[in-house]
């Protein structure tokens, strides 16, 4: 039986993960349809016909973190590092009879390359599912508070 | 100290047949004197009708570093002004797009002007009677912008009174345009979105440059599209048909042999494109139903004729990009010399399924958002040029790719996809808009 603590663990546990660059268990933390999505709009609600910053499965997602490694990818000379600052987690759903798991999450974000640090807020929503025992993401969405400024590189995940 | 201002000797011996100066990347004075000179001389993208669809619509934009907006008036035409109250300089519009309803009035005094920019009406008029205020400059409502083309909805404009028509200025090139609107079914365009925005800090001609290198995707996109391609072949199992996502990164890296065939045409004042013979976007998946569309609406032979243009980017000089192949247009918009906003445009093709669109944004966000694996590489490049060109070993840039000695300036031909004569004709291009206009001031001076 999933409860709200395992949510909002599971919340903080993804985190921790981004912060201290375990990409792989972070992959790990999808379900196999899983998304990441990063809207463009406020209140957005298509994904696909309307533009977005990202959308993409788990497919793109490994892409994008074997890309991190690459002895070529010059845009990671030097690394970025990243911090997440949650607000605790609000439990927007946790009904088991339903499949039902999700939480709003209000974050500040900081990602830093070199010299350069910049600072991004907004809000994460967890659409979450039980696979046997454990929780699985089916949908993370960041909406970022200022998503129509234009932006510097974005190289790592919120 | 100002070395290049009213100089147009010194400004066009920056630009020699095979190298350019990194003055003209790096110097303030001279970024000053495109928005001055370059800028005002040129045909600028402002926007495109369907953003201004109803009576009251407008949009704003810059050219150079001055703000203009479009609007549309009640008897349906488009008219473009300056984006200043006559009256005390005050931003008419403050959002990039709206309605502003019969009238814009301006939000610090309430004068108030008609869509067609005509003044309509000052509160307590009376205290200007007997003033002359019917000769004073701000009578004439919203300082006008007269040199306005539309074509194919495609709004342009020219700051400076005198200079190339439209026609002239930018000749064949049109094509381009031409062949992405005519893949719609119904011959028509339509901005459904805000554009994505994405801040560069270099200066804005690296970015316009980059759209016609074609010797760097396989190299500074390795580690996105090849990656790409890679995970791919390792996770796609069973899988027969190539995800549109892989479609879309896998030709980026194509081998040298490749973009030398697919040729590059050049054409007068600096336009031009890649991808003559075929292009990174040649092969991607039929999406069901179009082509049906399309010869429906255009005939067999004429379909194929407009689907079997792939071109890859074609540059509009000075600072926009078009794709035809997936509708996009990327605006390379100036805020300083090392730094640059980059506004991507997606239209959707009208008419035609939406898989076209939702192709169109997926590509948008692959290439040319911040979030972007693809963009992030090219902006490391950029900015490591803004940085490297501090250095004084050498001040030269060099564009000698596939040079041959006596070639015409102001050419249309085709060439090897290559050569870097693209940018060599834009640094030609650029001196001729930097300085047409330099001596008539020198002698206005005087």
């Amino acid at each position: 039986m999933i409860t709200e603590k395992e949510i909002i663990d599971f919340i903080y546990r993804e985190a921790e993960l981004l912060d201290t660059m375990q990409w792989q268990a972070w992959l790990d933390l999808f379900h196999a349809e899983g998304r990441y999505w990063m809207p463009m709009e406020w209140q957005q609600q298509d994904p696909v016909l309307q533009p977005s910053l990202m959308y993409e499965d788990l497919l793109l997602l490994k892409v994008r973190v074997e890309r991190l490694a690459g002895e070529r990818t010059f845009s990671q000379k030097p690394k970025s590092r990243c911090h997440h600052l949650l607000q605790a987690p609000q439990i927007v759903a946790c009904d088991a009879a339903a499949g039902l798991f999700k939480a709003k999450t209000s974050y500040i974000y900081t990602e830093t390359r070199g010299d350069l640090l910049e600072r991004f807020s907004g809000w994460a929503s967890h659409d979450l599912v039980q696979v046997g025992d454990i929780l699985k993401i089916k949908l993370k969405r960041v909406d970022l508070v200022n998503f129509d400024a234009p932006f510097g590189n974005i190289q790592l995940f919120m | 100290m100002a070395r290049y201002g009213q100089n147009a000797g010194a400004i066009e011996a920056l630009v020699r047949n095979t190298e350019v100066h990194r003055d003209v990347y790096v110097d303030p004075e001279i970024f000053d004197l495109e928005m001055e000179h370059l800028f005002p001389n040129s045909w600028i993208y402002v926007g495109h009708a369907s953003q201004l669809a109803k009576p009251g619509d407008f949009i704003t934009a810059t050219i150079g570093r001055q703000p203009v907006m479009a609007s549309r008036h009640n008897d349906g035409s488009i008219h473009v002004f300056y984006n200043r109250c006559p009256h005390k300089g005050v931003k008419i519009a403050s959002e990039p797009c709206g309605n502003t309803g019969k009238f814009f009035r301006c939000p610090y005094h309430a004068w108030s002007f008609k869509t067609d920019g005509s003044l309509l009406a000052i509160p307590l008029k009376k205290g200007y009677e007997n003033t002359g205020f019917g000769d004073a400059k701000a009578n004439e409502g919203l300082s006008r912008i007269k040199n306005v083309k539309i074509y194919r909805d495609f709004i342009f404009a020219r700051l400076n009174d005198t200079g190339l028509s439209f026609e002239d200025y930018f000749g064949e090139s049109l094509s381009t345009i031409d062949n992405m609107v005519d893949r719609s079914p119904e011959g028509k365009l339509a901005v459904m979105a805000a554009p994505i925005r994405y801040m560069h800090t270099c200066n804005w001609k690296m970015l316009v440059e980059n759209q016609t290198d074609t010797c760097h995707p396989m190299v500074a996109h390795e580690s996105s599209a090849g990656t790409a391609v890679k995970v791919w072949k390792r996770e796609q199992g069973d899988a027969t048909e190539t995800p549109m996502a892989v479609q879309l990164y896998g030709p980026f890296m194509s081998p040298y042999e490749f973009y030398e065939q697919s040729g590059i045409r050049i054409w007068p004042n600096g336009h031009g494109h890649t991808g003559v013979a075929n292009s990174i976007h040649s092969n991607y998946s039929d999406i069901d139903g179009y082509l049906g569309q399309m010869v429906a609406a255009y005939g067999e032979h004429r379909a194929h004729e407009i689907l079997g243009e792939v071109r890859h980017n074609t540059v509009y000089f000075p600072n926009i990009m078009v794709k035809g192949a997936v509708q996009i247009l990327r605006n390379f918009i100036p805020i300083a010399v090392d730094k640059t906003l980059v506004e991507s445009w997606v239209y959707r093709l009208v008419g035609a399924p939406d898989k076209l669109y939702e192709r169109a944004l997926m590509y948008n966000r692959f290439i040319n958002a911040p979030t972007s694996i693809v963009g992030h590489d090219d902006l490391e490049m950029y900015e490591r040029a803004q940085e490297g060109l501090k250095s004084n070993g050498n001040q030269w840039v060099n564009l000698q790719r596939l040079y041959e000695a006596g070639e015409e300036p102001d050419a249309t031909a085709v060439i090897n996809g290559t050569s870097e004569r693209q940018m060599r004709n834009q640094f030609h291009a650029w001196a001729k808009f930097m300085t047409m206009d330099m001596d008539k001031q020198v002698e206005a001076a005087e």
